[in-house]
């Protein structure tokens, strides 16, 4: 109990500390200001008159959502005396894996600087800034020569340096037992057994009303899909029993809990940005545009790889090619932008550094590399491209990316035992398959072809550039929803479970991938509900 | 007993069709035997109704085209009929011909301003005057493919290309070369920066009474080129049209997608950035401009019994989210640019025939032409003349309720709860 407050003071003392430095804050500072000028705020009463003008005036809504924010982002405190990179990853092999991973990143970044002899970042000449200025626009219809770069890693380059993750202090043992885990992914973590994911999902279970089945079946829709249309809305409706509207109530909790179920289509853009806090300020605008200026003006080596990556993935997409554009300029400003570092508090990576020419080493030369710290790698821009079917204008489109990167993303190309980072994904996927479909997983890891190799893909992307983007967008409301990435895995156990039996007839790794290669006709919702809550288990 | 094979004939050499043929068990013939089934194209169809041929049709054949069709898919026509169809609902006091203060049609205005070029030309100079910084776009009534087109924001141009048309020694009097000239939509929606126009198929299978079906598989074709609507680009077609024909010779198309969205994918966009109600109220309008273009053209088609018809319909969408319907073409590319394209294709084949030709039996064009449900596949009921008077579309003319009178009886998913159509 005790334990328990004092946690409890920790995590408040930790968010107001946090918060005093926002905009918010001084927002709010003002506001109360003001305040004082209204006849209604006592001085004999003006703490309670000043929250209570708070609470009239929508801004108390406001502080809750930032404080619920940090909630959702950050880990709760742990010991105030345990060291930081326990709050990035509490394993100490794994911290060692994601090290020597990165080392491996940055020389193969380093190396190809060497070999085509160009520097990480230039200056742009005044021309050159200028034609970039014109072109902001229509960066796609640029076609550099980029047949020397290269991505500097696919996910199968990643998977590999997962499958050989070990921890030294567990054994294996040398004898098969029932608990001997067959698949590719050898350390011990706490994944949830499939009990305990029908109880996290159970707002996806049979008997609740779900957009993505409900919708789309013969039942009148008037039932559900209705009813949750008119809960979603903007507009609050005057009747003696009006529930409580989640977009006029401007919660980002409620929010949350109602996306559980799916957001109608008209409805997510606004449902998205509540939830992940994003507002669009006229200072929102202007850093966006600050960033823009950065991109004009220095040019970085990411920014080929960036390039190079658009055009060999979302460019070929029959879903996303309309949008190219947009992710150029969503995605080299996201480069230059130096707040993501903050993220680096709480994922187990850590920001590549560089050093000042003739410096080499020398800690006060040192300079994160990119500026936001993030290497991108072959298929990254497909985390943005989906987003683009919601949001128009590139500054609201970038802040959502971003956030929705420093929530998510970043975990599906980390190494870590968080329960949503990929390896617990991984782990995820293989012991649902591995229990509930043995005979399946038996038969293709005896033909080589483990599953985890063809779902890796899936998850390390979220999904985007498989599914067509309505199912998508469907899969990630459930991310949002439960604020956990564990669905990913989930889904691509379905997907197999789904083919099984085309799955047993084939002999070899590409037939199976052959089998899997299109899911652009998978309708996400009706799997993972059959998966979860109509397989006798 | 057994019923005989179809007999098929095509002088289209596409695998689209071909492979649907074969897969129905049908037997290719020449077009000197006896076929029971003809996929031809424009050309062979003009021949086999004209006077000289003298060809009669018997009860177990039928083609895909009507044999006046050029009154929808000639440009010059297309918009002759659509005038003449709203002066005639003007006549009746049709609350459909209702106009607005400024004396546009409420409902019926959805064709660009077009003119016919030389017969129009004062009428044109007239309203060019009007506005004197507009662009107009001239295409040639009698080509398609984007071939021939070219925009103007001049009157000097115009008088250029008449002087150089009259001198050439190739043209003639004959309609064949006739222009017409419209008003450009300078103000298209614009998705990801590009401008991209929209290709429907309709399924027609008899004018009178008017049955027509929409495939729901249409796509947007999205011009490689970032738009722009400065002048100094007029010349830069890859900006301006979005033929695939045209776009295929850009630099930047892209031979997986080529260019193509589907209409789900705009859907989509649309209603997550516009919301639900403009987005259902566009589809709504693009429906409503269908139907209205059969209408106007069906008086006068005819209507023959051995006939089906499969358009595609070009509509382009200004930043206001109203359609504009650019033109209909008799005879759709069949060509495949992808993969998905084929699919499509193949499938759109597949159901047009599956309509057109009941249980791929030997054809008896008398039948009463109404298929059941079940075989429409990606086709949906647009508009069923009979099913709409049946169900009342007289009451509704009555009480004014505008253009929600012609879908009545519309797609049939909707039927029963028809308060759905969002049309006001």
């Amino acid at each position: 109990m005790l334990q328990e407050e004092e946690d409890l003071s920790l995590t408040i003392a930790q968010i107001v500390q946090k918060l005093k430095g926002s905009r918010l804050y001084a927002q709010l500072e003002r506001q109360a200001w003001v305040s004082l000028q209204k006849p209604e705020i006592k001085l004999e009463t003006l703490k309670e008159d000043i929250k209570e003008f708070f609470r009239i005036t929508g801004w108390e809504k406001k502080l809750h959502n930032a404080v619920y924010s940090e909630l959702t982002v950050f880990p709760l405190p742990r010991h105030p005396a345990a060291p930081p990179e326990h709050l990035k990853e509490p394993l100490v092999y794994m911290r060692k894996a994601q090290g020597s991973w990165e080392k491996r990143i940055l020389k193969s970044l380093n190396s190809m600087c060497t070999e085509l002899s160009i520097p990480l970042a230039r200056k742009r000449p005044v021309v050159e800034q200028k034609e970039l200025l014109n072109k902001w626009n229509e960066m796609g219809t640029d076609e550099p020569d980029l047949s020397l770069f290269r991505p500097v890693y696919a996910p199968k380059d990643f998977l590999e340096v997962l499958i050989n993750l070990r921890n030294p202090n567990y054994e294996n043992g040398e004898h098969l037992n029932f608990k001997t885990h067959l698949g590719l992914i050898q350390v011990p973590l706490k994944v949830k057994y499939i009990s305990e994911l029908k109880e996290f999902f159970v707002e996806l279970s049979l008997n609740t009303g779900q957009l993505g089945i409900d919708d789309a079946t013969q039942v009148p829709p008037e039932l559900f899909e209705n009813e949750h249309v008119r809960l979603g809305q903007k507009e609050p409706i005057h009747s003696m029993d009006s529930k409580t509207e989640v977009l006029a109530e401007q919660d980002s909790a409620a929010a949350q809990q109602y996306i559980r179920q799916g957001s109608p289509t008209a409805l997510r853009a606004e449902l998205w940005a509540l939830i992940l806090n994003v507002s669009n300020q006229p200072e929102d605008l202007l850093y966006y545009e600050q960033l823009k200026s950065n991109v004009i003006q220095h040019d970085l080596l990411v920014d080929s790889l960036i390039y190079k990556d658009v055009k060999l993935t979302a460019s070929n997409d029959d879903y996303y090619f309309v949008f190219e554009d947009y992710l150029y300029q969503v995605l080299l400003c996201f480069s230059r932008d130096t707040a993501v570092l903050g993220h680096f508090a709480y994922n187990s990576a850590s920001p590549p550094k560089s050093y000042i020419r003739g410096k080499l080493g020398m800690e006060d030369y040192a300079v994160f590399y990119p500026p936001n710290g993030v290497i991108p790698f072959h298929g990254f821009s497909m985390y943005v491209a989906p987003l683009c079917f919601l949001y128009h204008e590139p500054s609201k489109l970038y802040q959502i990316f971003r956030e929705m990167y420093v929530r998510f993303f970043f975990r599906l190309h980390s190494i870590s035992s968080h329960h949503s980072g990929i390896v617990s994904l991984c782990l995820l996927f293989e012991t649902l398959l591995q229990t509930h479909l043995p005979q399946l997983f038996y038969h293709l890891r005896e033909i080589g072809a483990q599953p985890l190799r063809i779902s890796f893909k899936w998850m390390v992307r979220a999904f985007s550039g498989y599914l067509a983007t309505d199912q998508l967008l469907l899969l990630w409301d459930r991310i949002l929803g439960y604020n956990s990435l564990e669905i990913l895995a989930v889904l691509a156990a379905a997907v197999f479970a789904f083919r099984a039996v085309n799955l047993m007839e084939v002999t070899s790794l590409a037939a199976a991938e052959a089998v899997l290669a299109d899911l652009s006709t998978l309708k996400v919702m009706p799997l993972l509900q059959i998966f979860l809550f109509a397989t006798v288990t | 007993m057994m019923a005989g094979k179809v007999k098929w004939v095509t002088d289209i050499e596409k695998s689209v069709l071909i492979n649907n043929f074969e897969k129905r068990g049908w037997v290719q013939v020449t077009e000197n035997e006896d076929w029971n089934f003809y996929w031809m194209s424009v050309q062979t169809i003009r021949n086999v109704f004209s006077l000289e041929a003298g060809y009669r049709l018997s009860d177990d054949q039928i083609v895909n085209h009507f044999p006046n069709h050029y009154e929808l898919t000639r440009k010059d026509l297309m918009v002759k009929n659509i005038k003449r169809y709203r002066k005639e609902l003007e006549k009746e006091g049709s609350p459909l011909a209702e106009k607005d203060e400024n004396g546009k049609y409420i409902y019926l205005d959805f064709v660009p301003v077009t003119f016919m070029l030389p017969a129009d030309y004062n009428l044109f100079v007239e309203e060019f005057r009007k506005s004197p910084s507009s662009t107009w776009i001239m295409k040639p009534c009698g080509k398609a493919q984007g071939k021939g087109i070219f925009l103007i924001n001049k009157l000097s141009q115009i008088k250029k290309w008449s002087r150089d048309s009259k001198t050439s020694s190739f043209v003639s009097q004959s309609s064949k070369e006739a222009y017409v000239i419209s008003l450009y939509i300078s103000n298209p929606l614009l998705i990801g920066g590009r401008k991209f126009d929209l290709r429907l198929y309709v399924l027609v299978s008899t004018y009178r009474p008017l049955r027509c079906y929409m495939y729901k598989l249409g796509f947007c074709r999205f011009c490689t080129v970032k738009y722009t609507p400065s002048t100094s680009e007029l010349d830069n077609m890859f900006v301006h049209l979005t033929n695939v024909a045209i776009q295929k010779h850009g630099d930047d198309y892209n031979h997986i997608h080529g260019g193509k969205w589907t209409v789900n994918n705009l859907r989509l966009y649309l209603e997550s950035t516009r919301g639900k109600e403009v987005t259902g109220k566009l589809f709504d309008e693009i429906h409503w401009i269908i139907v209205q273009s059969l209408k106007a053209v069906a008086p006068v088609m005819n209507n023959d019994k051995h006939c089906f018809e499969c358009y595609g319909y070009d509509i382009i969408i200004d930043d206001k989210l109203k359609p504009w319907l650019i033109e209909v073409n008799a005879s759709p590319s069949l060509t495949s640019s992808t993969a998905n394209d084929r699919i499509l294709k193949y499938n759109l084949i597949n159901d047009t025939l599956n309509i057109a030709v009941p249980n791929g039996e030997i054809p008896d064009c008398k039948w009463n032409k109404s298929p059941p449900k079940e075989v429409l596949g990606n086709y949906e009921i647009l508009y069923d003349e009979e099913l709409a008077q049946n169900d009342g579309a007289e009451r509704d003319l009555r009480n004014r309720s505008g253009p929600s009178i012609g879908l009545k009886g519309s797609r049939t998913r909707d039927s029963g709860k028809a308060s759905l159509t969002t049309w006001k």
